[in-house]
């Protein structure tokens, strides 16, 4: 088995990668390819060109830019988990990690890849959604920014354009009395989540000032409960706050597939997202 | 005509020059051009890890990479895991001593993915050794032999 021919790229900048998509119709973008790679050896892909984004320089690795972390595109899950200032500034994305594939798929996969391929039930795009984080993206006439909230247009589909590719992600960190929780339910360790839940909670005299959840695995994209953030704010950090903050998860829309009813997801989304606010509370005055 | 391009890797420490097809994964490269058959094609779309391999000593699966893109690194296959006078790691050891393999097919992948994490996590217990091979699969020995080799292996490697 091995991907139908293709005409190979390996630019060594980001100028010289979005010149050669735009030069060229029908390419794929190949960055840590864990995904790319079994879409190709199974033919479900089969791209006149390949772009491989490894050789680019200065589209890995991670800066701390005061309170927010500038991860670029090409950035290993690896590195993500060893990197010191995530650990101490957003620990749950090393935590949530621990969920991705397998330390093998780990060592090539990268943050942007997970990004673009926009897997409903990954880890990384439900981190990102958690955080508001913001996406760099080249193309032929420059650079704009995407805020996460408009990067999914639908299922499995980014909101970049066939010339251009994901650069870097900005992270803003949160600060104070802060905590993070994120859990997961999948069938076996390593499989994509039925229902994944990332939880940011801050607090401020003994009531919850911010709080974020998102959702991955239950809709085409990550969602965010909003209903169950805004129900948080304002009240005093308890299992019951808690309990009743997730049950707004019950209410949500739940995909279905062959293995899991929507009923099954709306469930475990109500009972996920109490255990993950149980473990941000109990993690306070961390960082997240 | 098809994509080639011509590349230098260093395989177990001896360096090789070859012209590769483009398409052509790092696991058929080592087994069809370089001859390394101890490497494993099982799934190809790597879910079962028999393919594994170290690239620059970190555990990735060789059918998720093109072999071009191993040009001008180093990789340690299975057959570079024994010490340089042929005999066997103490983890090979291990699998040996514990029936940590049956039919074989599993054991490269398990072999390279437990060289690599033994040695970042020389600590590991049984429930870290159990995630560490949850992609690798085997479906001989229900991997019973394979926790306690990478066990014993770790416990060997400590006392040094």
């Amino acid at each position: 088995m091995k991907p139908a021919p293709f005409t190979y790229h390996d630019p060594t900048t980001a100028d010289e990668a979005v010149a050669l998509l735009a030069q060229h119709e029908d390419s794929k973008v190949l960055a840590g390819g864990q995904s790319l790679m079994p879409m190709l050896n199974m033919r479900f892909v089969v791209p006149d060109h390949v772009i491989d984004l490894n050789g680019i320089e200065g589209i890995a690795g991670i800066r701390d830019a005061r309170d927010t972390l500038e991860i670029g595109a090409m950035t290993r899950q690896r590195d993500l988990m060893r990197d010191g200032t995530i650990a101490e500034k957003a620990p749950i994305i090393p935590g949530a990690l621990n969920w991705v594939g397998h330390f093998q798929t780990r060592n090539r996969g990268t943050i942007g890849g997970s990004l673009c391929h926009l897997d409903p039930a990954a880890e990384l795009p439900c981190l990102m959604a958690a955080y508001d984080a913001t996406l760099t993206v080249q193309g032929p006439d420059g650079a704009r920014a995407v805020p996460f909230a408009e990067w999914p247009l639908a299922y499995m589909m980014p909101s970049i354009g066939p010339d251009e590719i994901l650069t870097a992600v900005s992270v803003p960190c949160w600060s104070g009395n802060v905590g993070h929780g994120f859990v997961e339910y999948a069938r076996r360790h390593g499989d994509f989540a039925i229902v994944a839940v990332a939880a940011l909670l801050a607090v401020e005299g003994g009531k919850i000032s911010r709080a974020a959840i998102s959702l991955g695995g239950v809709d085409v994209r990550p969602l965010r409960l909003d209903a169950a953030e805004a129900a948080l704010v304002g009240e005093a950090p308890g299992a019951d706050t808690f309990r009743a903050a997730a049950e707004l998860a019950r209410g949500i829309d739940a995909m279905s597939d062959a293995y899991v009813s929507s009923e099954y997801r709306q469930r475990l989304a109500a009972t996920l997202t109490e255990r993950a606010l149980n473990a941000a509370a109990n993690n306070l005055n961390g960082s997240a | 005509m098809a994509d080639t391009r011509d590349i230098t890797l260093t395989v177990n420490g001896e360096s090789h020059t070859a012209t590769a097809e483009t398409r052509t994964s790092l696991g058929d490269f080592l087994r069809h051009t370089i001859g390394l058959t101890g490497t494993h094609m099982g799934c190809e779309h790597g879910v079962c890890g028999a393919c594994t391999v170290l690239l620059d000593g970190e555990a990735v699966r060789s059918c998720l990479m093109l072999a071009v893109q191993a040009n001008g690194h180093e990789v340690t296959t299975i057959e570079g895991l024994a010490n340089a006078d042929g005999t066997l790691s103490p983890l090979q050891e291990a699998f040996w001593e514990h029936h940590g393999l049956q039919c074989g097919f599993c054991t490269p992948g398990m072999l390279t993915s437990l060289t690599a994490f033994l040695r970042d996590h020389p600590d590991a217990d049984e429930k870290e050794i159990r995630e560490a091979i949850s992609g690798n699969i085997c479906r001989c020995t229900g991997y019973q032999g394979i926790v306690n080799a990478a066990l014993d292996a770790a416990k060997t490697m400590q006392e040094g």
